[in-house]
């Protein structure tokens, strides 16, 4: 209870006062439990159980927001999610939730909601100038000015049109909310809670199948909590509240309410959000605020039920105007009076259910519209009984009122005009299934044409569309059609179901003859509210030859809003379809598309976000990175030590520069883990490698590696790696870091598809061993204090490219291989990935006394450019063995793959570009990959270039820059100068061509 | 009628009744010198620049839907010169330059917005990666810039710079790319070449392609026979199945592409940006709506609608950028169909048929093209020889190996 | 897209990757020609209706699949081990 509500004078108490227009009693509103709430800064109270839009309403709150285009006031036009009009931003900060329909949005306390796209308020505001403008803003206004002068374009006039547009603004900040990820799995999944879908899961949750009902509201029970109606001798919410109370004692049904199932995807996927906690002020701790589903059924009912059409009549907009059904909702189910004289303009029987629920709620009813010629007298009699004027056979031509409507123009069956006082019209122009989800596999609606609207068509496989989403729309059809397809739906998965029989309802009539738009609106009438299409800008439309469905829409924006034409799209193709002559199934229809309504971009990326946007991977050596300073460095999903700064260095370079000299002159290590690892075994292993490398390996004896190159099918280099045998039939081969996965990828390809004969298996080991590269001068004495006595690694038992299976630590298996990428007396040992840890610090224990050095990737990488060894950047997938340099070793004698193609002239051409080293000629330049290649005094152009630079590095040992990259005819041109032009870092130094390899030419060191 | 601020106040006052359609809906004639088939953005570019370029009017472009209802219609919008290979750059700069002058050219405003095309990088390796193509676009005289992470933010403060997975380390910016309203070149390529005579027939599907000794004699469509000289194809995500119709296989898969368009909200972000970490890149249109895109879903199809899991990748990639984008609510997902050719580069180029033509496999590329592609195709009809900014677009380029291949990922379609 | 893996089960097509066209088939040996190899690598049917094509089970069990699937509707009507179905191509050939 208010302070203000104690001080009030009315009997009714509290509520009365402060919401003026709130019924005295009913509903399904807590009128125990008040709720504050503030609009635009002004305190309001509403209850428990209302919408921010129903509470609007119940505080005498018509105007809610301003239209896109003319910034007209709009009201609240509907009951659900179909709202064009009521749309606010909603929470603050970075919490700001822009375009949020005030009838979804439950209200909860201290709810805060801003009107949006008005300035400076939205009673004033100054662009309600444009609906001046309207004779000129008309559809497409846009394509045929603003055109001079070209330059003003992005200076002045889209500035302007960008600022004007837009509905609400972001939120400011990050989002600081969490969102989670679900999968589901059932055999019926249900769409809707109304009385269709209630009793489908019933029909299908008896038999004991898995039942998923997916329901966007937050109490479940559709318009059987909208209307009063009779349902099994009690009310229709009633008959809800019991159904919901019997699926949820079912053990294998579960309901899934605030969850707007969105999208239709192949083979039986749903994507569904739920909004866990959207009707609180925040998420309790460590809850989402939503939680996208992927629902997999196998059966799924589509009971989504219908939406209400809108006349199209002038100022159809003005707040204060609304669908019948909405207003009946208000009544029945918010205890909300949308105005106190309540006119009904109606081309359907169901339209006179709302005189009955207004007076019923205590308001009055001071005309009805019937646009038909002829009306069931019980309902006539009913409404002139309770005093209101009945028109049959006129429609309402337009409205009056500043910010609301006070009055609306009746045209009557004889032409003449009258202005009758009110403050709510209800319209009812018949209902449109919805059709939505069904039309997300690209299957289109057909055109009923005894209920006037789309209805599914063929649907797929495993989908039943039922109640008023089929085009049944009185109650009882709902029930009965409902409950059928329930118990189909579960018998096809196998259970027994039978439908029983629906409960009584009372007695209904579904009488309706739509009109599409009114003959001589006065005033702007509407088709699509939210984005301001007026008939008349289907008419230009029409006469400028936009007449498909397609181009009517794009360039008139018809359907287009935030509502994606729920309200809209029906009205605007009868209107083309009169214009043009034809029936309205012949103009079409416009493609529904995924989601059905508005889904936050956060949901469907859940947890992927901040540091969880992928997996991390560790190297085995990173918990000693981390001890010991590791500086880390993503390379793909892997994190990996790039270098360890010792106390006292100053920047990344003198650390790497101290990590290779130290390589050079004593040992290091360096964890290669990240390396892809291929298992090859059984008899063809051989005939296989042979077959997906490009060099020769028949002559690999047991114990040795070798370097390999794989290229693709097309004939450029895929990638390369080593491959060793460690027995007669079992072999293993390296990838790089970056194709590990493509690698073996590849050859499953080779071993599955095409060449299925080979009698040969293959296993990823990436994960199951560590591996580490030590090297340097004093590599073997490190190594020796490692490998268990009696495995002989001098020079002479165990020279370069040895490979063998070997011990370490007292009997763990290891692998150990005498390969090099730093150009120094070098090995690689793998261990298994548990022993991974211990092994690292073993080998730093070791190498103690020689003093030895952990190395990151920067300093591997600068030995392997200094060494000339093509890496990443130069296997690009753009260069063949060739450009690399490594035409001389591919095999001449055998198939393989990528033989063929590379054969082919382009990639033959002597002018092609090949790896070659460079430096600076003015010592002590710095170089930059990235850079092109043109010859001394050449004027930049494209014509003019002659190659890039693709990788450099500070080479401690030549105390120099270097380079290596790809120029046109390189290695004929060592010792020529040409510029590396970088003009996107204002570089252009002159560059000495020379070999790539910088270090040790004649491969000395890597031998002794 | 010129379209001028005149002639839009002076229909403001007339209740705009003298407005006449935008392009004749025009019945297809018995025979024609050339008949373009697509009414998309390239067959209508190329139909108004065989009219405007080489005077060729006897044209008509046959649209089996309605004008522009392919991909011109579904895309992103955006348009970009910032290619690195020497096939590419000349013919996206002349593409650019056109942009530039359209609607001055058409009289029709295309929205034609050059806010610049940001593109992120995340290592060093992609750095050096962009300065070589950045540098290359330079040796061509087109604008570009190697931003370092400062520069980056001040650009687009937004984006995550303190808690990414792969932290933004800078970009490689176009300022003249940008977007284009993509419906609006359709119409108004539609309209400037019904202007100057272009036939423009809608809802004719072409259905057989004739052909006598060696050369084509017309086409075969819903609405009768139809005599050429010359017949142009031109269209994008059906280009296997025209060429079918000759017998022709193309280097060229069909794969859908989806695309993202958010709720309305006041400016966030001036001009486009992508994530270079993920499948992610976003813009925000005039009318509000973020538009946003990712990968192709990766699989074989002519259905214009993808699936969750590409959906969810593209939204991750979003987030992990700019988690300021949370609340807003993406509106509306659809797919295209794409030519995905073999090495991710277009097709512009004669085929062994005499008086066929082919203008096709543009990726995901296509729309950024739509001036050039006309603009050289219609080079190519007229003159029966390439124009030398498309010269590197032939169908035998992969016999020869000068393929054209700018991410490297070789023959898979779906990997470019 | 839900793709049925015939050792894993039903699985998302997220878990997927793919290739193409299963139609081409790889002139092998050292007398292919240049030519069949271009048509190999280079030329697809891209048929608008049912295509045989394969999928790697990458997140998987890792077999390469050949999915019978129809490209305008995405309707799957078989899932099979592209080693059977080439070991069943060979000895074709060979009989």
């Amino acid at each position: 209870m208010t302070t203000l509500a104690l001080q009030s004078a009315e009997p009714l108490g509290s509520t009365a006062h402060d919401q003026p227009f709130r019924t005295a009693s009913g509903g399904l509103i807590d009128r125990n439990r008040p709720r504050d709430f503030t609009f635009d800064g002004k305190r309001l109270t509403g209850f428990h159980g209302d919408t921010l839009a129903s509470a609007l309403l119940a505080n005498g709150v018509r105007l809610v927001g301003r239209s896109f285009k003319y910034h007209r006031p709009r009201g609240i036009l509907t009951a659900g999610s179909e709202e064009p009009n009521a749309l606010v931003e909603l929470r603050s900060g970075a919490r700001r939730e822009p375009n949020t329909r005030a009838t979804m949005a439950e209200l909860y306390e201290g709810l805060e909601a801003a009107s949006q796209n008005r300035w400076p308020s939205l009673a004033v505001d100054a662009l309600s100038v444009n609906a001046l403008l309207a004779p000129v803003f008309a559809a497409g206004f846009y394509y045929k000015t603003f055109m001079w002068p070209a330059s003003l374009w992005e200076k002045l006039y889209e500035p302007m049109i960008r600022r004007a547009a837009g509905l609400g603004r972001a939120a400011d900040a990050p989002d600081p909310d969490i969102y989670d990820r679900a999968h589901a799995h059932c055999d019926v999944l249900v769409i809707g809670g109304g009385p269709a879908g209630l009793s489908a899961a019933l029909a299908a949750g008896r038999s004991g199948a898995r039942v998923i009902l997916v329901d966007e509201d937050f109490v479940t029970g559709g318009r059987l909590l909208a209307e009063r109606r009779e349902v099994g001798g009690g009310s229709g919410a009633e008959w809800a509240a019991r159904a919901v109370a019997e699926l949820q004692s079912l053990p294998e049904v579960r309901i899934l309410s605030r969850t707007t199932l969105f999208g239709v995807y192949d083979h039986g996927s749903y994507g569904a959000v739920e909004r866990v906690s959207d009707h609180v002020a925040v998420p309790a701790d460590h809850a989402p605020r939503q939680r996208l589903w992927r629902i997999v059924a196998k059966h799924a009912v589509l009971a989504a039920g219908a939406i209400e059409r809108p006349h199209v009549f002038g100022g159809n907009d003005r707040p204060g105007v609304m669908l019948a059904g909405a207003v009946r909702t208000y009544l029945n189910r918010y205890g909300v009076l949308p105005g106190r004289r309540i006119a009904v303009f109606t081309s359907s029987d169901d339209g006179w259910r709302t005189v009955a629920d207004v007076l019923a709620a205590g308001g009055t009813v001071p005309a009805v519209i019937d646009t038909r010629t002829s009306v069931p007298p019980q309902l006539r009699r009913m409404a002139e009984a309770a005093g209101a004027r009945v028109v049959v056979g006129g429609y309402v031509a337009g409205t009056k009122g500043h910010l609301g409507l006070t009055a609306i123009q009746v045209v009557d069956g004889y032409d003449s005009t009258e202005t009758i006082a009110c403050d709510g019209l209800a319209m009812a122009n018949g209902w449109n299934p919805v059709v939505h989800l069904d039309s997300h596999l690209s299957r289109k609606p057909v055109w009923n044409e005894a209920i006037h609207a789309f209805v599914p068509g063929t649907l797929p496989s495993g989908m039943t569309a039922v109640g008023a989403a089929a085009g049944l729309f009185t109650l009882s059809g709902c029930l009965e059609s409902g409950a059928r397809a329930g118990a189909e739906a579960a018998t096809e998965c196998g259970f027994s179901a039978a439908a029983e029989p629906a409960p009584a309802t009372d007695p209904e009539s579904e009488g309706h003859t739509p009109l599409w738009r009114v003959p001589r609106p006065k005033g702007k009438a509407f088709a699509d509210f939210q984005n301001d299409v007026a008939a008349s800008d289907v008419e230009l439309a029409h006469r400028e030859g936009f007449r498909a469905v397609e181009l009517l829409k794009r360039y008139t924006t018809l359907g287009m809003a935030t509502d994606q034409g729920k309200t809209s799209n029906l009205a605007g193709l009868s209107i083309m379809a009169e214009l043009t002559g034809k029936d309205i199934p012949s103009v079409g229809t416009t493609v529904f598309r995924p989601p059905f309504t508005p889904v936050a971009i956060g949901a469907f990326a859940g947890h992927h976000r901040g540091k969880d946007f992928r997996a991390t991977r560790h190297v085995p050596s990173h918990a000693w990175a981390e001890e010991n300073g590791g500086v880390f460095v993503e390379t793909g999903l892997w994190l990996r030590p790039a270098y360890f700064p010792k106390a006292g260095e100053t920047d990344w370079l003198e650390t790497v520069v101290r990590e290779v000299e130290t390589v050079r002159a004593r040992v290091g290590i360096c964890d290669v883990t990240t390396l892809g690892k291929i298992d090859i075994q059984g008899p063809d292993a051989l005939a296989f490698i042979e077959r997906v490398c490009a060099n020769p390996f028949a002559t690999l004896p047991i114990g040795k590696a070798r370097y390999a190159v794989l290229l693709r099918e097309d004939g450029f280099v895929l990638d390369d790696g080593t491959v060793a045998r460690l027995a007669e039939t079992h072999y293993v081969m390296t990838a790089s870091t970056a194709n590990a996965a493509k690698v073996m990828q590849h050859l499953e390809f080779c071993r599955q598809w095409l060449w299925p004969e080979l009698d040969v298996q293959l296993a990823s080991v990436s994960e199951q061993w560590a591996q580490y590269a030590v090297a340097g001068p004093r590599a073997r004495d490190t190594l020796r204090r490692v490998i268990d006595p009696g495995f002989d690694i001098s020079n002479e038992a165990f020279p370069f490219l040895a490979s063998a299976e070997v011990t370490v630590g007292g009997g763990i298996p290891a692998r150990l291989f005498r390969i090099s990428f730093s150009g120094e007396l070098a090995y690689e040992l793998a261990v298994p990935a548990a022993f991974g840890d211990a092994a690292w610090r073993a080998l730093m224990q070791a190498g103690l006394p020689y003093g030895i050095t952990a190395y990151g990737s920067e300093a591997l990488s600068v030995m392997r450019i200094e060494k000339g060894h093509a890496a990443g950047a130069e296997i690009n997938g753009q260069t063949t063995a060739r450009d690399l340099g490594l035409g001389g070793m591919l095999a001449k004698k055998k198939d393989y793959v990528g033989r063929l193609m590379k054969e082919r002239p382009a990639l033959t051409d002597p002018d092609r570009p090949v790896l070659v080293g460079f430096r600076p000629v003015e010592p002590g330049a710095r170089l930059r990959a990235g850079a092109h290649f043109l010859a001394l005094g050449a004027e930049p152009s494209l014509e003019a270039d002659e190659g890039v630079m693709t990788s450099v590095a500070y080479s401690p040992s030549l105390k120099s820059w270097i380079g290596i990259g790809l120029l046109r005819r390189g290695p004929e041109r060592h010792g020529e100068r040409v510029r590396a032009y970088d003009p996107v870092r204002d570089a252009d130094i002159e560059v000495e061509i020379c070999s790539p390899v910088f270090v040790d030419p004649k491969e000395e060191k890597l031998r002794v | 009628m010129r379209y001028s601020l005149f002639s839009v106040l002076g229909q403001a006052l007339r209740g705009q009744r003298d407005w006449t359609p935008q392009w004749r809906d025009a019945a297809p004639r018995e025979a024609y010198d050339v008949v373009i088939v697509g009414g998309g953005g390239h067959g209508l570019a190329t139909a108004y620049y065989l009219a405007k370029e080489h005077g060729i009017t006897n044209v008509a472009v046959l649209e089996k839907s309605h004008v522009g209802s392919g991909n011109v219609g579904r895309n992103t919008t955006i348009v970009r010169s910032n290619y690195g290979l020497p096939g590419n750059i000349p013919f996206y700069e002349r593409s650019m330059k056109l942009w530039e002058g359209l609607e001055q050219d058409i009289n029709y405003n295309a929205m034609v917005s050059q806010r610049g095309v940001l593109n992120l990088y995340h290592s060093d390796a992609q750095r050096d990666a962009y300065a070589r193509r950045g540098n290359a676009m330079r040796l061509a005289g087109i604008d570009a810039e190697l931003l370092d992470r400062e520069g980056v933010r001040r650009l687009v403060p937004f984006i995550d710079f303190d808690n990414a997975r792969f932290p933004v380390k800078g970009g490689l910016l176009q300022r003249r790319g940008g977007t284009v309203r993509h419906d609006a070149v359709a119409w108004g390529y539609a309209r400037a070449a019904s202007d100057r005579g272009v036939d423009i027939v809608q809802n004719c599907a072409v259905t057989g392609i004739r052909r006598e000794n060696g050369r084509v004699t017309g086409v075969e469509t819903s609405r009768g026979f139809i005599r050429a000289n010359k017949v142009a194809i031109s269209v994008a995500g059906s280009s296997s199945l025209l060429a079918g119709m000759v017998d022709m296989r193309l280097p060229i898969e069909s794969h859908v592409l989806q695309a993202f368009v958010s709720e309305g909200v006041k400016p966030l972000i001036d001009g486009v940006m992508t994530f270079g970490a993920g499948h992610f890149y976003v813009s925000q249109s005039d009318k509000g709506g973020l538009v946003f895109g990712g990968d192709i879903d990766g699989y074989n199809s002519y259905a214009q609608r993808g699936n969750l899991h590409t959906i969810e990748d593209v939204m991750e990639g979003g987030m992990a950028l700019w988690p300021g984008l949370g609340r807003l609510r993406l509106l509306r997902h659809w797919g295209g169909i794409m030519d995905m050719s073999m090495d991710g580069s277009p097709i512009i180029d004669r085929t062994d048929i005499g008086g066929l033509y082919l203008n096709a496999g543009w990726c995901y590329g296509g729309f950024k093209a739509t001036p050039a592609a006309g603009f050289c195709f219609a080079h190519l009809i007229a003159r029966d020889e390439p124009h030398s900014d498309a010269a590197a677009y032939r169908l035998d380029r992969f016999a020869t190996g000068h393929i054209i291949d700018e991410k490297g990922m070789g023959a898979q379609p779906n990997l470019h | 897209m839900r793709i049925r893996c015939p050792y894993c089960g039903e699985r998302d097509n997220g878990e997927f990757s793919y290739l193409g066209d299963a139609a081409p088939q790889r002139p092998d040996g050292l007398d292919a020609s240049a030519e069949a190899m271009h048509d190999y690598v280079y030329l697809r049917d891209n048929p608008a209706g049912t295509i045989r094509e394969l999928w790697y089970h990458a997140s998987g069990c890792r077999s390469w699949l050949v999915v019978t699937r129809d490209t305008r509707t995405h309707a799957i009507e078989s899932v099979e081990p592209a080693r059977d179905v080439a070991r069943a191509r060979r000895s074709g050939e060979a009989a």
